[in-house]
């Protein structure tokens, strides 16, 4: 056809119409890929659920041996009172052994040692672990166990057999006072 | 091919309309007297209208559910407890729609038992197939996203542990799943979105079932001897013959889904999910709606990282394996055309088939109820030998068979096979 009689090929058999097609074409998906992105963004989290306040606790209220769930972002939150019983349980675990290789002084606060901090959401597939009531099963070592599909943590929060990947996760907190704890 | 006689009226105006707009014809080819089907189609047949009338039982009772139902974690669950106690006939409609939902799975899984059986996933109609396991994928993701909706405890437990699943992803998992929920935990963003996906989806399931039909309607129907329909005498109208028998099925079906409807409407769901959802408090198991049980125990069978043998190094951990194990199950179905090297479709004439298809029956029964087990004892042995047997029936039994069996001699025709009958 005329249009095509009318164009100048290059030695290679390329000519200008091809460039242009190619051009444009690129241009047009480059386009639509930058008009997408809204729309999946849109499902992240938005600036108010982002923006969730951190929360203050008091620990003067739980004794040792003892703990407490509070709501943080939606999720639990596991504080813990350790016993000096549980707390040398926790540092003697061959760290070499574990699944998730963390000493119990990389867990905690130093010199805080008796309060353990953990998300109460099983690493596994996010059920909320045992362990915090008195009179919960606490698994075989001590700390939480996740009766979804029985995974146990020690004293320490640390995933010690059953299916869950990695350890309990430690939220960032920090002690506005001595007994008052922030988190987030 | 599937062409019977053309279409004809006698009236003026559907005249004038087809002419214009040929709905008619559309019609009268596709479900009357236009299209031919085998002669010989028998009850496993009926399913597929079945699941048809369950879809559109789904949507009618879903939007006037909508219609009473909040979409908010604070309001959800009373809204379904009014629609129950004080909606007129809202207990009904509920009823319908989550009972519903089950005799659809029902019918479905009946469709797909059936093509297995007759082999009906073979040339030509691998695309056929291959639609209808979208379909089943998308109601998958539908009665998921439904489940939630009630905002119980089974609701919020069950998404919890089901979007969880794809932190098993490496690198961008945990990234994927806030993105699901709009938020650091299955939440009001994660219930709104969930409720106009779960209002959506099924229209697009709609589209597809059109896409499946006109997959079907090229090679027209298998039949159970698995054999072409294409002699003489070999093929009959779809109307009256398929239209009536069909409509039985519909009766026989509706007296059964009316047991569950007005003797045994909770039979099938968890008491759990009519305590309200509590992010606090995990109930003592979480087991899903019947219809995914296989499935998940699939999932859960996997207990053992992949690694390299006497070192730390991990190559697939634990809970990825288990993820792709569910996934690829079903995935598995798509290539299912091509790992049966079997000429002969009917496993009327595979005798040896015939009796790996009921031990695969019998395996999908098995991990029906260690889905709905707690993994203790031997139940998580079970699941592991009961995965192993469904990946070994697919990928080792379908490809092998298919070369060593000796099969039956095939009827020359339909009709010759059915006039000797009679
Ligand atoms: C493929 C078709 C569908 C399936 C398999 C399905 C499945 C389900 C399931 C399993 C539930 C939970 C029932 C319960 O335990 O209470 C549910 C709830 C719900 N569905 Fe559907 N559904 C479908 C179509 C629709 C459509 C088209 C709509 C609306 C446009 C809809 C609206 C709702 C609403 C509002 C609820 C919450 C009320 C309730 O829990 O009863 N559904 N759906
Ligand atoms: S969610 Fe805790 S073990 Fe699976």
């Amino acid at each position: 056809m005329s249009t095509i009689e009318n164009t100048v090929e290059g030695d290679d058999g390329v000519n200008r119409r091809d460039f242009l097609h190619v051009a444009a074409a690129g241009f047009g998906a480059v386009g639509a890929a930058v008009a997408v992105w809204p729309f999946i963004d849109q499902m992240n989290p938005a600036a108010d659920t982002l923006a969730l306040a951190s929360i203050e606790v008091d620990l003067s209220k739980i004794a040792v041996g003892e703990g407490v769930v509070v709501k943080w972002r939606g999720k639990p939150v596991f504080i813990r009172h350790r016993t000096a019983a549980e707390i040398e349980e926790a540092k003697a675990v061959d760290v070499g052994a574990l699944v998730d290789k963390q000493t119990d002084a990389e867990r905690v606060l130093p010199g805080k040692e008796e309060w353990l901090v953990v998300l109460g959401v099983c690493t596994h597939l996010g059920c909320v672990p045992l362990g915090t009531k008195t009179g919960d099963d606490r698994g075989e070592f001590g700390g939480w166990f996740c009766p979804c599909h029985g995974s146990h943590y020690d004293t320490s929060g640390r995933i010690r057999k059953g299916p869950a990947p990695r350890n309990l996760e430690v939220p960032g907190y920090a002690f506005a006072s001595d007994t008052v704890l922030k988190i987030g | 091919m599937a062409h019977g006689p053309a279409f004809e009226t006698n009236s003026a105006v559907v005249k004038w309309i087809d002419d214009r707009l040929p709905i008619f014809s559309l019609i009268h080819g596709s479900l009357g007297a236009g299209y031919l089907a085998p002669r010989n189609l028998n009850y496993w047949w009926n399913f597929g209208s079945l699941a048809g009338l369950c879809l559109v039982i789904q949507i009618v009772t879903g939007i006037v559910l909508a219609m009473h139902y909040t979409p908010n974690t604070l309001m959800a669950f009373d809204s379904v407890e009014r629609i129950m106690r004080d909606v007129n006939y809202g207990w009904l409609i509920r009823y319908m729609h989550a009972n519903g939902a089950s005799m659809f799975f029902i019918a479905v899984y009946i469709h797909i038992l059936r093509g297995l059986y007759y082999g009906s996933y073979k040339a030509p109609r691998e695309m056929l197939w291959m639609i209808g396991l979208v379909i089943f994928l998308l109601m998958m993701a539908t009665a998921f996203m439904g489940y939630v909706l009630p905002w119980g405890q089974m609701s919020f437990w069950g998404a919890t542990v089901i979007t969880n699943l794809f932190s098993a992803i490496p690198v961008v998992g945990d990234h994927i799943v806030t993105l699901l929920w709009g938020g650091f935990s299955v939440d009001n963003p994660t219930l709104n979105r969930f409720f106009s996906l779960h209002f959506l989806l099924p229209f697009v399931i709609c589209g597809v079932v059109i896409l499946h039909i006109w997959a079907l309607h090229l090679p027209g129907s298998n039949n159970p001897l698995g054999i072409d329909a294409k002699g003489k005498g070999d093929k009959i109208p779809f109307h009256p013959f398929y239209t009536v028998k069909d409509a039985f099925g519909v009766g026989v079906f509706l007296i059964f889904f009316s047991l569950f409807l007005f003797y045994a409407p909770n039979a099938l769901g968890h008491p759990d999910n009519y305590i309200p959802a509590d992010p606090m408090v995990t109930p003592d198991s979480i087991v899903p709606e019947w219809y995914f049980l296989p499935f998940y125990a699939i999932l859960r069978s996997i207990t053992f990282d992949i690694g390299i043998p006497f070192t730390d190094i991990v190559i697939i951990p634990a809970k990825l394996l288990g993820v792709l194990a569910m996934f690829g199950s079903i995935l598995l179905l798509f290539a299912l055309p091509w790992l049966d090297t079997s000429k002969v479709r009917s496993a009327k004439f595979r005798p040896t088939y015939r009796i790996f298809f009921w031990f695969l029956v019998v395996d999908m029964v098995i991990l029906t109820i260690v889905g709905g087990k707690k993994p203790e004892g031997i139940w998580p042995v079970v699941g592991l030998i009961g995965t192993a047997y469904y990946f070994l029936h697919f990928l080792v039994v379908m490809p092998l068979l298919g070369k060593i069996e000796q099969t039956l001699p095939l009827p020359e025709s339909i009709a010759k096979a059915c006039v000797k009958k009679a």
